[in-house]
C-alpha cells in the first residue's frame, strides 16, 4: 500500500508538469497580451511594464522563470488585479471554493445514496420510477438553469412554508453564513445527486441479488441491517470510482455557480483571468485545480482499495 | 467457410445455425427497441425538433436577426399579465431588441444539435480508432496508449477548452474539435475494454481456426460486437456535448451574436428572468426535452442491444 501510494505520488509529478507546460504555452500563444488596452501606451512605458513582468524575454525563458518561481511556491503577481499576487488571490478564494465544493459533495453523497438505496429496495415500484425520473431531470437540466430558477423562487418571490418565511439571500458570501450557502450548494449538488442516485440504485440492485444477501435474509436478518451492514459496502464501490469525475464536475459547476451567486471563489478568477489574459492568475488556478483533482483521484483509489479486499494496490 | 461433409448430423447443425443467423443481433435489437415506448416517443419527438430546426426559416415569417424596436421584450399573445404582447406570429414572444424568440430558439437548436453531432463524431472517430488499436495490439503498446489516456483523464479539460476558446476568438469550427477532443477518452476506454474481452471469445478462436483473415475477424466479428456499447455511449455523449457547448456559451465563450445557441438564449433569459420569463422558459424547455430524448434513446438502445441486462 505504501509503495503504491509513493508510486502514485511520483506519477502525479509528470502529470502536473504536462498540465503546467500545456497551459503555459497555450496562454502565451494567444493573440493579444495582458497589457493591451484601447489607448496606446507610450513605447517606453510599455517597455518598462513588459520588463517588470519579464514579458520582454522569449517565451522559452519566461517558462523557465515561471517554473523556477513555482517550485519556490511563488506564482507571480496578478497582471490585472494590481497589488495582489496570485498566491494571495488563491489564498482568499480557495477556502470559499473548497467549502462550497465539499459541502455540495457531502450533500450529494448523502441524499443521492439514500435515494438510490430507496429506489433499489422498491425496484420496479412507483418509488423506483419516481426517483429515476427525478434523477433524469437532475441530469438533463444544467446548473445555469436551476440556479436562476431557484434564485427566482427563494430569493425574489420568497416562499413561505408553514407560515415561516424561507426566502434566502440571492448572492454574496457573507463570510460563509449558512443562509448564503444553501442556494449555491443545492444548485451545485443537484446534478451529482441525480448521478449518484442512479449509480447507487444500479449497484444496489445487483448486490441485493447476490447469494450472501440471500443467506443473510434466510438467517432472518432485518432489511435495515442487510442494507447497512452487508450490501452497502459492496454497493458503494461504483460510487467511489465515480468520485474522481464528480470532483471534476463540481469544479466545473462551481465556475457557473460562483459567477451567478457572486461568490469570491477561485472559479470566478479563472473565467475573468482567461478573458483578461491574466496569464499568471489563470495558470495559478489551473495548477490549483489540477492538484486538487489528482489528490482526490488518488484518495478515491485508496478508499477503493480499503473497501474492496479483492483489489490489491501494489 | 468450413467444408461440410455428407454427414447428416453436420447438415442439421448447419441448418440450425442458419436459422439462428436469420434473426441477427440487429433485427432482435430493433424489435426490442420498437417495443420500448419511451424510446420510440423520444425518437419521434427528436426527429420533429431536428426537422423544425432544419426548416426554421420556412416556419416563421421573421428572420432570426430581424430587430423590431416596436416590440421590445413582449410576451407571447397567450401569456397575459405582462407590459406588452407581441401578437402576430411571435409564438414565443420577443427578446430585448424585439427579435422573434421562436425563430431564435430553432436557430439555437441548429447550432446546439450541430455541435452535439459533429463533436460526437469527432470523439467517435478518435475514440474507436484509438481504443480498437490499443485493444487489438495489446501488450506493451496497449499499456502505453492507455497510460496516455489515464494522464489526459486527470487533466481539467474544460479549462483547456475555455482557454482554447479565448485564444482563438470563439472559432466555431474549433468549438467542435475542442469538445470532441475532450469526449473521446471515455469512448477509447470502452472500445478497448470491449475489444480485449471479445478477442478472447471462443467464436473469434473458431473463426481464426477456420482460417478467417484478421481483417475479416475485426470487421465481421469484433466491430459488430463493439458497436453496441459504442452506440449507447454515443447517444449519451450528444447531450453531454450539448451541455458543454451551452455551458461555454453561458460563460460568454461560445457562439457570437446575432447567431445563437441554446446556451446563449438561456444565459440571456436568466438575466431577464423577472421581467421576461419566457426568454428563459422556452429555450430551457426545448433543451431539456432534447436532452431527455437522447437519454431515453440511450437507455432504450442499451436495453435493446444488451439482452443479458433485461
Amino acid at each position: 500500500m505504501a509503495g503504491y501510494a509513493l508510486r502514485r505520488f511520483l506519477g502525479a509529478i509528470p502529470t502536473l508538469f504536462v498540465i503546467i507546460t500545456l497551459s503555459f504555452f497555450m496562454m502565451h500563444a494567444a493573440p493579444g497580451g495582458p497589457f493591451d488596452s484601447q489607448r496606446k501606451l507610450p513605447p517606453e512605458v510599455e517597455q518598462n511594464i513588459k520588463a517588470a513582468y519579464d514579458l520582454d524575454k522569449p517565451v522559452w525563458q519566461q517558462y523557465q522563470i515561471y517554473l523556477n518561481k513555482l517550485a519556490h511556491g511563488d506564482m507571480g503577481p496578478s497582471f490585472k488585479n494590481k497589488d495582489f499576487t496570485v498566491v494571495q488571490l488563491i489564498g482568499t478564494g480557495l477556502p470559499v471554493s473548497t467549502r462550497l465544493g465539499l459541502s455540495a459533495m457531502a450533500l450529494a453523497l448523502l441524499i443521492g445514496s439514500l435515494m438510490g438505496i430507496w429506489a433499489a429496495l422498491r425496484q420496479n415500484h412507483w418509488q423506483d420510477y419516481s426517483v429515476m425520473t427525478l434523477a433524469m431531470v437532475g441530469i438533463t437540466i444544467p446548473t445555469f438553469v436551476t440556479a436562476p430558477l431557484l434564485t427566482l423562487l427563494f430569493g425574489i418571490y420568497g416562499v413561505s412554508l408553514f407560515g415561516y418565511d424561507v426566502s434566502l439571500p440571492v448572492g454574496g458570501w457573507n463570510n460563509g453564513a449558512l443562509r448564503n450557502m444553501i442556494l449555491p450548494v443545492t444548485v451545485l449538488a443537484l446534478p451529482q445527486i441525480a448521478v449518484i442516485a442512479r449509480l447507487m440504485r444500479g449497484s444496489m440492485v445487483e448486490v441485493l441479488r447476490a447469494n450472501y444477501i440471500r443467506t443473510a435474509k434466510a438467517k432472518g436478518v432485518s432489511t435495515t441491517r442487510i442494507v447497512l451492514r452487508h450490501a452497502l459496502r459492496a454497493a458503494s464501490l461504483p460510487l467511489i470510482s465515480y468520485l474522481g469525475p464528480a470532483v471534476a464536475a463540481i469544479l466545473t459547476g462551481s465556475l457557473v455557480v460562483e459567477q451567478i451567486f457572486g461568490l469570491p471563489g477561485i472559479g470566478r478568477y479563472f473565467v475573468q483571468g482567461a478573458l483578461n489574459r491574466d496569464y499568471t492568475l489563470v495558470l495559478g488556478v489551473i495548477v490549483c485545480y489540477a492538484t486538487l483533482i489528482i489528490v482526490l483521484n488518488f484518495l478515491a483509489d485508496m478508499i477503493y482499495g480499503l473497501l474492496d479486499p479483492r483489489v490489491r494496490l501494489t | 467457410m468450413i467444408a461440410i461433409g455428407s454427414n447428416p448430423f453436420n447438415a442439421e447443425v448447419m441448418e440450425k445455425s442458419q436459422a439462428i443467423q436469420g434473426r441477427s443481433l440487429w433485427v432482435d435489437a430493433r424489435r426490442r427497441l420498437f417495443r420500448n415506448r419511451a424510446a420510440m416517443a423520444s425518437i419521434i419527438l427528436l426527429s420533429l425538433i431536428a426537422l423544425m430546426a432544419l426548416f426554421a426559416p420556412l416556419l416563421s415569417q421573421y428572420a432570426y436577426d430581424e430587430v423590431n424596436y416596436e416590440l421590445v421584450a413582449c410576451a407571447p399573445n397567450w401569456w397575459s399579465g405582462w407590459d406588452c404582447n407581441a401578437g402576430g406570429a411571435h409564438w414565443f414572444g420577443t427578446d430585448a431588441v424585439g427579435r422573434d424568440l421562436f425563430v431564435r430558439t430553432l436557430y439555437g437548436a441548429r447550432v446546439s444539435l450541430a455541435v452535439g453531432l459533429v463533436a460526437t463524431l469527432v470523439s467517435l472517430l478518435i475514440g474507436v480508432l484509438y481504443g480498437a488499436t490499443a485493444g487489438y495490439l495489446g501488450g506493451r503498446v496497449d499499456n502505453l496508449m492507455m497510460r496516455v489516456v489515464d494522464i489526459l483523464y486527470s487533466l481539467p479539460f474544460i479549462f483547456f477548452v475555455i482557454i482554447l476558446m479565448v485564444l482563438f476568438n470563439r472559432n466555431f469550427f474549433l468549438l467542435f474539435v475542442a469538445i470532441g477532443a475532450v469526449e473521446w477518452l471515455t469512448m477509447a476506454r470502452i472500445v478497448r475494454g470491449q475489444t480485449l474481452s471479445i478477442k478472447q471469445k471462443e467464436f473469434i478462436e473458431a473463426a481464426r481456426a477456420g482460417g478467417v483473415s484478421s481483417l475479416a475477424i475485426i470487421t465481421k466479428h469484433v466491430i459488430p460486437n463493439v458497436i453496441g456499447p459504442v452506440v449507447v455511449y454515443v447517444t449519451l455523449t450528444v447531450p453531454g456535448v450539448i451541455l458543454t457547448e451551452s455551458f461555454l456559451s453561458f460563460l460568454g465563450l461560445g457562439i457570437q451574436e446575432p447567431l445563437t445557441s441554446w446556451g446563449v438564449l438561456i444565459a440571456d433569459g436568466a438575466n431577464q428572468m423577472q421581467t421576461a420569463p419566457w426568454l428563459l422558459v422556452f429555450p430551457a424547455l426545448l433543451m431539456a426535452v432534447t436532452l431527455f430524448c437522447f437519454n431515453f434513446i440511450g437507455d432504450g438502445l442499451r436495453d435493446a442491444l444488451d439482452p443479458k441486462d433485461r
